[in-house]
C-alpha cells in the first residue's frame, strides 16, 4: 500500500505535463507567457484554463511565438512581477536571444521544460539536445528523472531563482515523463504556497519610488565586471539550492541534493546519466547487486551550475565510470556531461577512474535495461584489464551504416 | 522484470480509447493503493490507425521508463488487429491475451498460434452497445482486464471509476451508470 511522505500530502495519478501545470497553478505566478510546443504543449495549455476558469489570479500572455514568450515574461520579470513560461525544443531555439537577455539582467524567471530532440530532420521525441545547447546561457538547470521530481523541482525553482537572482529551468525527459502517468504526491495549496513566499524584488521597473534603469548599454568599462557578477551568482547558487532542498524536505520530506548518489558509496563501476534513463539504470544497479557486483549510479538533478568539486569526491573511488549523454556536440570530440565530468575529475587531481561516453537515446531511440547492462558490463571489462577504455564517443543502439 | 511488476499492452484504434482505457486503469489501479504508470505510443494519430498503450503495475515504486516489449496481458479492442498487428509479439507461454470477440477462446487461440489457456474473451462491443449505447469498448475491457489479472479489487476500481467519471459526465448521469455496468458486465462474462 502506498502511503504519502507528507502527512498533509495527496496521492494522485498525473502525467509530468499534468503535474507541472500543478505546480505552476499553486505558485500562481503574476504572469505567464508561453506559445504552444509538443511534447510541451499540456502544460500552458492546462494552465490557460486554470486563468480561463478564474482558479488562478495570473495574467496568461497568448504570444504569437517563443522568441516573444521570453520577451514578455523577461519584461514581466522586470516589472516586478513573478513571471514564468514553458517550452520546449524548436520553442527554447526560438528563444536563444533572449535567454541570454533574462540572465544578463539578473531576472528569477522559471519555465518548465520538456526535453526534445532539435530540427533537423524533425522529430518530436525526447532527448536533451535542446537545454544542453542552453547549458552556457546562464541559465539554472534543473533535470527530473519523473513526474514527482519534475514537481518538487519546479516548487523549489522559484525560491531557487528569487534567490539566487538567476533564471531557472526544470525539465523533464519528452514523452518518456512528459506524457507518462505515474503516481505524485501533491501538496495542499497553501503550504506550497507558504514554502515559496511572496515575491519582494529588491528593485523592479514598476517601483516609481526607486527608479533605475536595466539593459542599458555596457562596453569595456564595465560588462566584464558585469559578466563576472553572473558567473559568480551561478557558482553561489549552489548552496542556494542546497538550501532550499534541505528546507523543501524539512517541509515536505523529499530529500534532494545536487545529484543523486545511487549505491555509489562502494561502487567500483559507474554509470553517470541524467534525467529519465537514471530511473531505468536503477533496476540494473540492483540486478547487478544481487549479482554481487558493485555497480553504482550517479544521477545529476542540477547540471547549471555544475557540481564539479562534489561530484569529483564522490567519483574518485570508482574504478570505471561510463558518461551517458542523450545530446551530442557535434564537437568531433566529447559530448556535453562527459566533458563537465573529465574536468571536474582532472581538476580536483582524480586521475584514477578509466571513462567512457556514450551517447544514446537521441529522438526518443529506445534505452531499456539490456542497453544499461551492457554498459555496465563493459565497465566490468575495463576494470578486470579485458577491455581497453575508448577514448572517443561509444553510441548505443544505433545504426552506424 | 521484477517478479512483483505487472506488464499490459493494450491493442485499439485511433479513436477507440486504447490511451483513455490504460490512464482510467491506472488511476483505478492507483486508488486500490498500488504504483502504477500509464503510456500510450505516439505514432501518428489518425482515426482508426493501429494504436498502442502501456500499463505497468507494482508493490513498489516503478523506476524503469522503458518501453514494454514482454506485456504480461495483452488486450485487445478491436479484433481485426489480430490479422494486421503482431499482437502476440514478446509474449511468453504464461502471458495472458483478451480479446474484445464474439468468438470462443479456442477459435482465437488457434488464429494467434497459441494455447487456449492464455486467451480470454469478451464481446465487449456488444456490452458496450447494449449499457453505453455506442460501441467504445474500452471501458468494459477494463473490467475484464481487472478480472484475468486477479489480484486486483473490482470494488476499488469501480468506485475509483466512478468518482472520475461523474467530475467529467456530471450532467449526463445515464453515460456515469452505463460504464459502470459494462465494467461490471465484462469483469463478469469474460471466459477462457
Amino acid at each position: 500500500m502506498i502511503k504519502t511522505v507528507y502527512s498533509k500530502g495527496k496521492l494522485v495519478a498525473k502525467t509530468g505535463n499534468e503535474v507541472m501545470a500543478e505546480a505552476m497553478r499553486q505558485i500562481e505566478p503574476d504572469v505567464v507567457a508561453a506559445y504552444p510546443i509538443t511534447p510541451a504543449t499540456e502544460i500552458v495549455q492546462i494552465f490557460s484554463q486554470f486563468v480561463a476558469d478564474g482558479t488562478v489570479k495570473s495574467e496568461y500572455v497568448a504570444v504569437e511565438s517563443e522568441h516573444s514568450a521570453m520577451s514578455a515574461t523577461i519584461a514581466a520579470s522586470a516589472a516586478g512581477a513573478r513571471a514564468m513560461t514553458g517550452t520546449s525544443s524548436q520553442g527554447l531555439s526560438l528563444m536563444w536571444e533572449m535567454l541570454y537577455i533574462a540572465s544578463g539582467l539578473r531576472l528569477p524567471i522559471v519555465m518548465a521544460e520538456v526535453n526534445r530532440a532539435i530540427s533537423a530532420p524533425i522529430n518530436i521525441h525526447g532527448d536533451q539536445s535542446d537545454t544542453m545547447g542552453a547549458r552556457d546561457a546562464g541559465w539554472i538547470q534543473i533535470y527530473s528523472e519523473n513526474s514527482q521530481e519534475a514537481y518538487d523541482n519546479m516548487i523549489q525553482a522559484t525560491r531557487i531563482a528569487e534567490k539566487a537572482k538567476l533564471p531557472t529551468l526544470v525539465t523533464t525527459d519528452g514523452f518518456i515523463i512528459s506524457h507518462c502517468m505515474e503516481v505524485v504526491e501533491t501538496y495542499p495549496d497553501v503550504d506550497v504556497k507558504a514554502f515559496i513566499g511572496e515575491y519582494k524584488p529588491d528593485r523592479y521597473l514598476l517601483d516609481t519610488k526607486k527608479p533605475y534603469t536595466l539593459g542599458s548599454i555596457d562596453l569595456q568599462d564595465y560588462y566584464f565586471e558585469h559578466r563576472y557578477q553572473l558567473a559568480q551568482a551561478m557558482r553561489d547558487a549552489r548552496n542556494i539550492i542546497l538550501d532550499v532542498a534541505k528546507d523543501f524536505e524539512k517541509t515536505f520530506g523529499r530529500k534532494y541534493e545536487l545529484y543523486e548518489k545511487y549505491m555509489l558509496d562502494d561502487a567500483e563501476i559507474a554509470i553517470v546519466v541524467i534525467g529519465s534513463t537514471a530511473g531505468t539504470a536503477k533496476v540494473v544497479v540492483k540486478e547487478l547487486r544481487e549479482k554481487g557486483i558493485k555497480a553504482g549510479l550517479l544521477k545529476i538533478r542540477i547540471y547549471r551550475p555544475f557540481p564539479a568539486e562534489q561530484i569529483a569526491k564522490d567519483l574518485a573511488h570508482v574504478k570505471a565510470i561510463a558518461v551517458m549523454d542523450r545530446a551530442d556536440s557535434c564537437s568531433g570530440a566529447f559530448a556535453p556531461v562527459y566533458s563537465d565530468i573529465t574536468a571536474s575529475l582532472y581538476a580536483a587531481g582524480v586521475t584514477n577512474p578509466k571513462i567512457v561516453n556514450y551517447v544514446y537515446g537521441l529522438g526518443g531511440r529506445e534505452i531499456n535495461t539490456e542497453h544499461i547492462a551492457k554498459v555496465y558490463e563493459t565497465l566490468s571489462r575495463i576494470v578486470s584489464g579485458a577491455e581497453k577504455p575508448s577514448n572517443m564517443v561509444e553510441y548505443i543502439n544505433v545504426r552506424k551504416k | 522484470m521484477s517478479a512483483k511488476m505487472i506488464e499490459v499492452r493494450w491493442h485499439g484504434r485511433g479513436g477507440q480509447g486504447a490511451k483513455t482505457a490504460a490512464l482510467l486503469f491506472a488511476e483505478a489501479v492507483l486508488a486500490t493503493g498500488k504504483y502504477i504508470q500509464a503510456f500510450p505510443e505516439y505514432g501518428p494519430e489518425r482515426m482508426g490507425a493501429p494504436v498502442q498503450s502501456f500499463n505497468r503495475i507494482s508493490e513498489e515504486p516503478i523506476t524503469i521508463h522503458s518501453g514494454i516489449t514482454n506485456p504480461n496481458y495483452v488486450v485487445i479492442l478491436d479484433p481485426s488487429l489480430m490479422e494486421s498487428v503482431p499482437v502476440t509479439e514478446g509474449i511468453g507461454k504464461e502471458d495472458k491475451v483478451i480479446v474484445n470477440t464474439s468468438f470462443g477462446a479456442a477459435e482465437i487461440a488457434q488464429k494467434l498460434g497459441i494455447n487456449a489457456s492464455q486467451v480470454y474473451v469478451v464481446n465487449a462491443s456488444q456490452i458496450a452497445v447494449e449499457t453505453i449505447g455506442k460501441n467504445i469498448p474500452n471501458t468494459p475491457m477494463l473490467g475484464a482486464l481487472v478480472k484475468v489479472i486477479g489480484t486486483l479489487d473490482i470494488n476499488g476500481v469501480l468506485e475509483d471509476t466512478k468518482v472520475k467519471l461523474t467530475a467529467k459526465f456530471r450532467h449526463k448521469p445515464e453515460v456515469i451508470e452505463g460504464n459502470l455496468t459494462s465494467i461490471k458486465r465484462a469483469f463478469d462474462e469474460v471466459k477462457n
